[in-house]
């Protein structure tokens, strides 16, 4: 009997460290995740960011307000409207400029038309991530036209460097109303069908279900934000809680999910891209006729002073804050990119679970690994 | 010329024919007879490796257009006419590529593996009735030698992870052992019900217990579901690709394989996915037996709808956790299995 315990006691069941990244399928990029593993269970991890860093806001600290615009572009390639955008607010504001209600309605358009192709691209990223592998492809087929539209407005199909500074670039070219009501007419249809694709499958649910569970109290602590604090039930969101823009003009719900999984989590973004279409259509309807830029004096030079701004992203709050010093470049800037407090929150919500439960809280997570290094 | 007719009109002896035909042709030679039978094996052995060869570059040109059919997408239709000759211009480049051997890899153990591997879906083709009569060898205890063989493979698939040295590797290997083994039991009890049902493990008289369209799938619907499940998950296969689970472990035991390597791996995996339909063909779906069209094509025909169910679920399904995995193995599949096997021995003993 006990020859028989110290030959058990001699098994040693060894944990061991996986370096899951900087190249690995699931970290959606150069992300690297340091696991301590006990067979299948993840007991300990710290992520590691940094393997993209490009030193994108001291670039910006050598570059003309107006030169900026393209690199807020680069950090979140998945909602670059929305970088633009917060980007633009903060330099009106130091400025002063009242941006013309035709200009504020494009730019709600093509953020929200930014926002539904994120989201379509993490529905995508994350059927892969749970293995499977038709998803994507419907996913894409919607993002295609989305890409197409707004490639009409602006030129490009990632980093459009969509808006400028007082207003946007262009007026909406010829037929992008035309295709973005043909786009909208059946969208919520091919929703319903990617929810009963993947959201609603058995398979899916049972993984997703119950599986990382993220407090309001550690979500808030974090600094969390976007469809990753709503599946919490935290109903924040900046279009809705401190309206920026004309978005205290529609009329939308904010989507909580009830329990802070990750299938609340999968779920919070499905309902966003119905209320982003609703929202669209919305702005459609009520769009005015006029400019499109203000007048903004050809040197930007705003007073010396400081300010912070924010709108809502698809990944969350994305903020920018900018220290003028009077001179046409920016003395500071700081971007808050939301993947960041997301990611940071990661430790809390994955320990425990199983390598394969890691890989779906990461995807739910929605990380963007170029705008967690910046 | 008469082999091609047996073929053709079912006479249920085309491969004793060809084996005459060969005695006679070597007849002038004075061979003993041991050394006349090795021969005759090598060349049974090397049709046989022509025709994995064959039916894998095909299976995968299939899976890849049929996937691509699913995925609103046209898949390859750039080397050959639509695309037919993607896969052999895959297997040249694989042929041709550089074999990486890790430094810190078991080498004996990382070259043996994928033999292994291949070993066993190659045996597996022994006891495969492709028509009336072309069997390899019509064993007593066919179904029995083709589940030991199936098993054979998790060897291989254990010693490659071992040896490669690689964490994911290893993970991978081992989540194939627990899984092979989880469906290997569920499998066999389902098998034993179509045993009892046939009364013989040989392959021909299971075939023959199915003649006039007493198909099995007819009398054991819940057995048949239950072996594509079970055998899905012994293959490998979405969505039970856990061994090889591309977001979670790279690629799983064949993260560190390459060149020629790989393509064993690759061969046996696609030829199992032939090997495991045409066992559902044999012992649910009548096996060679059909009208007009002679037994072969049919053989092919119904095999080849099992490969396309099994596809089709591929392709539509994410993937399973691997805790979800084994409990549904001996939670659900066994006990269903069980309380099949226990019906069915109640009617066969009342209906006699």
């Amino acid at each position: 009997m006990t020859q028989e315990k110290f030959e058990l006691e001699k098994i040693a069941t060894d944990e061991y460290i996986l370096s899951m990244g900087p190249q690995h399928p699931s970290t959606h990029g150069v992300l690297r995740v340091i696991l301590r593993m006990d067979g299948e269970y993840v007991i300990d991890l710290q992520p590691d960011p940094g393997y993209i860093h490009s030193s994108i806001e001291k670039i910006c600290e050598r570059r003309n307000y107006d030169q900026i615009m393209p690199y807020t572009d680069r950090m979140d390639y998945l909602s670059a409207v929305n970088y633009n955008w917060v980007y633009a607010l903060a330099v009106e504001k130091l400025l002063g400029i009242k941006v013309p209600e035709r200009a504020e309605y494009i730019r709600v358009i093509l953020a929200e038309i930014n926002r539904i192709m994120s989201h379509l691209l993490w529905f995508s990223a994350f059927g892969i991530d749970m293995g499977a592998l038709t998803p994507i492809w419907y996913a894409f087929r919607e993002r295609e036209n989305l890409i197409t539209l707004i490639e009409a407005q602006t030129g490009g199909r990632l980093t459009h460097n969509a808006l400028r500074i007082g207003g946007v670039k262009n007026d909406l070219p010829k037929g992008f109303i035309e295709g973005l009501k043909k786009f909208l007419s059946n969208f919520e249809d091919y929703i319903d069908e990617y929810e009963a694709l993947l959201i609603n499958n058995v398979i899916f649910t049972a993984r997703t279900k119950g599986i990382g569970i993220l407090k309001k109290e550690i979500a808030i602590s974090y600094g969390m934000s976007g469809p990753t604090i709503r599946g919490s039930n935290v109903s924040i969101d900046l279009r809705k809680t401190s309206p920026y823009s004309i978005y205290d003009k529609f009329d939308f719900k904010v989507c909580v999910g009830q329990n802070g999984d990750t299938w609340d989590r999968c779920k919070v973004r499905m309902d966003e891209m119905r209320q982003s279409a609703n929202i669209l259509r919305q702005a459609i309807e009520g769009m005015p006729s006029g400019d499109v830029m203000a007048k903004v004096p050809r040197v930007i030079k705003p007073a010396p002073g400081e300010v912070y701004e924010k709108v809502e992203g698809p990944r969350g709050e994305t903020g920018v804050y900018i220290v003028s010093d009077g001179t046409e470049k920016p003395y500071r800037i700081k971007f808050r990119s939301p993947s960041f407090s997301n990611l940071s929150g990661l430790r809390e919500i994955c320990i425990g679970y199983k390598i394969a439960d890691l890989v779906a809280i990461m995807g739910s997570l929605d990380l963007v690994i170029p705008e967690i290094d910046r | 010329m008469e082999i091609l007719k047996d073929l053709i009109y079912n006479t249920g002896k085309p491969l004793s024919q060809f084996y005459q035909w060969l005695h006679k042709l070597w007849a002038g030679f004075n061979f003993p007879p041991l050394v006349l039978d090795i021969i005759i094996q090598f060349i049974v052995a090397f049709v046989i490796f022509i025709f994995i060869a064959l039916n894998a570059l095909w299976i995968i040109y299939y899976e890849r257009k049929f996937s691509a059919k699913l995925q609103i997408r046209k898949g390859p239709n750039r080397v050959g006419p639509i695309g037919l000759l993607q896969t052999v211009a895959d297997t040249i480049k694989l042929l041709i590529k550089e074999d990486i051997n890790p430094v810190k890899a078991d080498k004996i153990v990382f070259f043996i593996a994928p033999g292994i591997v291949f070993l066993a879906t190659f045996l597996s083709f022994l006891v495969i009735p492709f028509g009336n009569g072309l069997i390899v060898a019509d064993l007593s205890i066919g179904v029995l030698y083709l589940i030991a063989v199936s098993g054979l493979a998790v060897i291989g698939i254990l010693a490659g992870g071992w040896a490669s040295n690689n964490k994911y590797s290893l993970i991978g290997g081992l989540r194939s052992a627990a899984q092979i083994v989880g469906y290997e039991i569920p499998n066999m009890i389902i098998i034993l019900t179509v045993v009892m049902l046939a009364g013989s493990m040989k392959m021909s008289e299971i075939i023959n217990a199915q003649s006039g369209y007493k198909w099995f799938v007819f009398y054991q619907p819940v057995a048949f579901l239950l072996f594509l499940i079970a055998s899905n998950a012994e293959i490998n296969r979405a969505p039970f690709d856990l061994p090889e689970a591309e977001s979670e472990l790279v690629s799983g035991f064949i993260t560190e394989y390459s060149a020629m390597k790989f393509a064993f791996f690759f061969l046996a995996e696609y030829t199992n996915l032939f090997i495991v339909s045409a066992i559902a063909t044999t012992l649910f779906l009548g096996g060679w037996q059909g009208p007009v069209l002679p037994p072969f094509i049919w053989f092919i025909i119904k095999t080849y709808a099992v490969v396309t169910f099994l596809m089709w679920i591929r392709w539509t399904f994410p993937r399973i956790r691997v805790d979800h995995l084994m409990e549904f193995s001996w939670k659900y599949l066994l006990p269903i299995a069980l309380i099949n096997l226990i019906i069915t021995a109640f009617i066969i003993k009342i209906t006699g």
